[in-house]
């Protein structure tokens, strides 16, 4: 329990003393205190005994401060929390160490805004109260819509409010549906408001269809905003291309983690049936944006919007692998986030150093970098091929995964796991990876080899906006170097946790599964529910091909 | 029933020795809001300047009455329709009036105490409004803890009025412009129309139940509601109160005034009549729909129409609030805009009805008169060139000019928004939660949506500070050269952060604020 209220505690002293603390300071404070901070996190997960157990640890009581509103200090998570807790831990200093020398300005509100952001998203992790949960989440929009708006990109504060709008009205459209359930079950229990995750589980699990399926589409829908699904999805990759390198870090890496998180933790678990019923319209619309977001990546010359729609390509997938409701499906989906919080961060990071350099994104002005940068395109080619899950890297096995669950999850001919998706989605699915090899290689192509380009002169003065004001060192003819150590320190880490979990998955595997299978355990339930209802009305209505298929 | 229309008010009399031991704190404040009056006309300069803490320490001594008076017991005998009311009223009005003292306090009417003090003009009395000003702030104070007590229309509406009154004057006198007498005279007589419509409808609900005593009243209800059904007099009467109470909140349809009127008057006033009037218009409200339905009447349940004229007002207050809102590019129209849609959203509560929502309305104008004021606060902590500070282009890099006010503003902007875990947060889940465990699911997702237009506008006011850099513009901008109004702003910031470690007590204090008297608890018991 110290440990997980250290988690939540720490950062947010820390982005005080950023604050408190000089210009120059402040990165000391804010790296230090994000080292410790993952510290604390490995001491955590050393200490944490339900990595096979799929239980919540350690789900003790802390401070009963919002009681009368029914909200427990329950803190506690499960492996899939405690993953996405280490991912956090780490990508944190990596982005605040990326950062030294590209933010010059206003350094203690950037430190302190990571750690503010580090603090609500540790709290969101590891909530056992939906309310508790929504404090964490929704806090992270302060700091994220600062950091994108104060040290962003020309567009960055459309970009900064588009992003607090979309996500505000999404989170709220969650809330209404986790008070729904929870005035029902007051009024249900006697009248005590109850916002623990356990006892809003049970009563919406046993609510009518009709209902659950509002009750999803609201969780769901609220949710789906923040992974970005696609409809909902236009201000993901304006806030990603305005974002500095750090902020495009930690969107990518945790923020819009916590919107699956919330699908998986709330959304799945608290209206199996209306997940059931509305996973034909979510898996067509993962579909639909898996697909249109390839093509949009395959015509993108902005490198950073390319992979930030690539990033909502690959969280379609992830939730696409969601409704397959098997633990093959639900496991890939977990794993996805991982890997994608590596691979897609790594990304980021390489082309904010870039950026840092050239002060362009545009592949049509710089490109052939291997020639400039060989270390740097090491990393580039590395993380690239993470992403479109080149076998033996971390985004094969994800992938791998979520395409079986999926390919798996039909009507009980392929595998006897009767489900909603089948080999059709897995094949559109896999089309899907065939144009991200296509972008991803375009993009190598052209950005990372090929004749070199670079912008010359004075002629990308005006790239550079005001907050890099200073970084002109790479104008005229001066030379642009290579990555330096500290950048190198700061990719590092997330290369070498895409190769071990590329050769030896097998351990977070393990521990993802009985967690998954929680989550999928009503579906199993419910799915052969609806296969027994519907198995004798096939048998009188197609007997001789009911028997063909026996053969 | 024929009642002999003497007798209420006989009765009424018999019952004010047990009043009387209850108003102790309304004795101590009007105490002071005379001593504020009479030192607002010494000569002495340092006399004069210590009219504000007079008033402060008036407040506290108010609220340490209260503490000492009310009791559970007093309350009893004091047969209040609510008996808990009282203290919760009293203690949010001392606490947030404080700082709407400090807010005011070395800005009202400088430039004449700066021209005394210089020599440039000789002292007038006449012209020193100092004191006046305070004494009006806490004698609308006053008024507005002083209908707590009310167990009759008469006092319901004398306690109304004399928390009305004071704040024309307040608006007149806060700020040496035209643009403030306009102002006052607008809200002036759309005040006194208002009140006529209220009082109009007071006298219809006399005729139909032949009784000014709360009480008695809803008694009377009862009876008709279980006999011929409550008449049609009676639910015209209640829907003119509430059309005139509307003022109050500046609820649609009587919103129109509300953004000329806070334009116009100083920010420190626009603070107060944004934040007190709704605290005298909701506890108006709830007193009156306790006789028709609420109270003795025993269901709980609001009159069909009257609840369905509510849920239109409510809809459209906060719609037309937050998208009004959205329009603006003065600060302080934009929160008179959101002043509107708050109401809306406060409205909510009172449509749950008494069990689930009065309490949540109560909590809400707690965290909405905290995060007001720090909002309000810090715009009457700045001036540009010496003038009030009033368009959302003056708050550009405010963060630079003056980092505390920034800071206060912001923090205000975000509770306002409902960002946890801030104070207002807490204020709108249980509204939101009123709503759902009232079945008003619509209401509640239209409130959700509002609340999400709501984060679009006051975003401005931390991306103004935060995100903008300075502009020429912003050059002129400084803080005032008084502290206090920095400090009020600054003080109920913190409030803002701190007070949530204190949400059990605050949401038990309103709980108990909105159970009715006992009286109601037999009959309800004994139809179950």
């Amino acid at each position: 329990m110290t440990l997980a209220v250290l988690l939540i505690v720490l950062p947010l002293a820390g982005a005080f003393l950023c604050l408190g603390s000089t210009e120059r300071a402040a990165k000391a404070v804010g790296m230090l205190t994000g080292l410790v901070v993952l510290g604390v996190a490995t001491a955590m997960a050393f200490e944490f005994p339900a990595w096979t157990s799929g239980e919540f640890w350690p789900n003790a009581e802390g401070w009963r401060l919002f009681s009368a509103f029914g909200v427990d200090f329950l803190l506690g998570t499960d492996s899939i929390g405690m993953l996405l807790i280490l991912l956090t831990a780490l990508l944190i200093p990596c982005s605040m160490l990326v950062s030294f020398s590209s933010i010059t300005q206003r350094q203690r509100g950037f430190y302190a805004q990571f750690l503010f952001m580090e603090s609500a998203v540790m709290l969101a992790f590891l909530a056992r109260d939906v309310i508790l949960f929504y404090i964490g989440y929704e806090f992270t929009l302060v700091p994220l819509f600062l950091i994108v708006a104060v040290w962003g990109g020309h567009e960055r504060r459309v970009a900064a409010v588009k992003l607090w709008v979309y996500s505000f009205v999404g989170s709220v459209v969650s809330l209404v549906g986790f008070i729904y359930l929870a005035a029902g079950n007051a009024a249900a229990n006697g009248g005590a408001l109850d916002f623990s995750i356990s006892s809003l589980v049970e009563y919406g699990s046993n609510l009518p269809a009709s209902t659950q399926w509002w009750v999803f589409l609201a969780i769901m829908g609220g949710f789906a905003v923040k992974v970005p699904f696609v409809p909902v999805h236009s201000w993901l990759p304006l806030a990603h291309g305005e974002a500095p390198t750090a902020g495009s870090v930690v969107l990518a890496g945790i923020v819009i983690k916590i919107g699956q998180y919330g699908a998986l933790r709330f959304a799945f678990p608290m209206a199996p049936e209306g997940a059931l019923a509305l996973a034909p319209f979510f898996s067509a619309l993962a579909l639909v944006g898996i697909l249109a977001m390839s093509l949009v990546c395959w015509v993108q010359n902005d490198v950073k919007r390319l992979v930030a729609y690539s990033s909502v390509a690959h969280m379609g997938l992830a939730l696409l692998a969601m409704f397959a409701f098997n633990v093959v499906g639900m496991e890939g989906a977990v794993l996805y986030m991982v890997n994608h919080g590596l691979s897609t961060a790594g990304m980021f990071m390489c082309i904010g150093i870039m950026y840092e350099r050239y002060h362009t994104k545009d592949m049509e002005v710089v490109g052939g970098l291997m020639q400039r940068m060989p270390v740097w395109s090491v990393f580039m080619v590395f993380f690239a091929m993470a992403s479109l899950a080149l076998p033996g890297l971390n985004g094969f096995v994800s992938e791998f995964l979520c395409l079986m669950g999926v390919f798996t999850a039909d009507s009980g001919v392929m595998t006897g796991f009767p489900g909603i998706l089948g080999p059709a989605y897995a094949f559109l699915a896999a089309l899907a990876l065939v144009l991200g090899a296509l972008y991803v290689l375009r993009m190598l192509q052209k950005f990372v080899f090929g004749p070199l380009r670079e912008p010359h002169g004075d002629g990308h003065g005006h790239h550079g906006h005001d907050h890099h004001a200073h970084g002109h060192q790479a104008s005229g003819h001066q030379v642009v170097k290579d990555v330096n150590g500290r950048e190198i320190l700061a990719m590092l880490p997330l290369a070498v946790g895409c190769i071990v979990i590329g050769i030896w998955p097998s351990p977070i595997l393990r521990a993802v599964e009985p967690a998954a299978a929680n989550i999928v355990a009503p579906y199993v339930k419910l799915i052969e529910r609806d296969a027994a209802m519907a198995a004798p009305k096939t048998a009188l209505a197609t007997p001789a091909a009911a028997e063909g298929a026996a053969q | 029933m024929n009642p002999d229309p003497t007798m209420p008010i006989l009765a009424s009399a018999s019952s004010l020795g047990p009043k009387f031991s209850l108003i102790m704190p309304e004795i101590v404040l009007f105490v002071g809001a005379v001593l504020c009056a009479v030192m607002g006309l010494s000569r002495s300069r340092t006399v004069r300047t210590a009219v504000p803490w007079i008033a402060v320490a008036s407040l506290a001594a108010t609220f340490a009455a209260m503490l000492k008076v009310w009791t559970p017991e007093a309350a009893a005998a004091a047969e209040l329709p609510m008996p808990m009311l009282g203290k919760y009223v009293i203690a949010l009005l001392c606490v947030v009036g404080v700082g709407h003292v400090l807010a005011s306090a070395g800005s009202v009417d400088r430039s004449v105490e700066r021209q005394i003090a210089s020599g440039a003009g000789a002292f007038d009395p006449v012209r020193v409004i100092q004191g006046e000003f305070y004494a009006f702030l806490l004698l609308s104070l006053c008024g507005g803890m002083l209908i707590c007590h009310a167990t009759d229309l008469v006092w319901l509406f004398l306690a109304f009025e004399l928390c009305s009154l004071p704040t024309y004057v307040l608006v007149a006198i806060g700020r040496g412009a035209d643009r403030s007498m306009e102002a006052a005279i607008k809200y002036f007589f759309l005040g006194a129309m208002s009140t006529a419509t209220m009082l109009f409808g007071f006298a219809l609900l006399y005729g139909a139940t032949g009784t000014l005593e709360l009480s008695a009243m809803s008694e009377a209800f009862q009876l008709q509601a279980q006999t011929t059904g409550i008449g049609s007099v009676a639910i015209v009467g209640v829907l003119l109160a509430v059309i005139g109470i509307c003022f109050k909140l500046a609820a649609v349809p009587m919103h129109f005034y509300a953004p000329d009127v806070y334009e116009g008057a100083s920010s420190p006033v626009a603070a107060f009549i944004s934040f007190v009037p709704k605290v005298q218009g909701f506890v108006t409200l709830v007193l009156l729909l306790s006789t028709v339905g609420w109270g003795a009447a025993g269901d709980g349940s609001t009159p069909p129409v009257i609840a369905a004229v509510l849920w239109m007002i409510a809809v459209l207050t906060m719609t037309l609030g937050n998208i009004g809102a959205l329009l603006q590019r003065s600060a302080k129209r934009m929160l008179a805009y959101s002043s509107i849609a708050n109401s809306g959203y406060m409205l909510v509560g009172i449509l749950a009805g008494p069990k689930i929502g009065v309490d949540a309305t109560f909590l809400y104008l707690l965290t909405y008169g905290v995060a007001n004021l720090a909002t309000f606060g810090a715009l009457a902590a700045i001036e540009r060139n010496g003038h009030e500070v009033d368009s959302l282009d003056d708050l550009a890099g405010l963060r630079v000019r003056a980092p505390r006010v920034a800071v206060a503003l912001a923090i205000g902007a975000l509770s306002l928004t409902g960002i946890p875990p801030i104070l207002g947060f807490w204020g709108k889940l249980d509204l939101f939660v009123a709503a759902a465990e009232s079945q008003q699911r619509a209401l509640l997702v239209i409130m959700a949506l509002n609340s999400g237009v709501a984060a679009f506008y006051y975003l401005r006011l931390v991306a103004g500070p935060f995100v903008q850099e300075p502009t020429p513009r912003t050059q002129g901008v400084t803080p005032v050269a008084s502290l206090w109004p920095r400090v009020s702003a600054v003080v109920f910031a913190v409030g803002c952060l701190v007070l949530p470690f204190a949400a059990n007590q605050l949401k038990g204090e309103s709980a108990s604020a909105a159970v009715a008297s006992g009286a109601a608890k037999p009959v309800l018991t004994a139809e179950k």
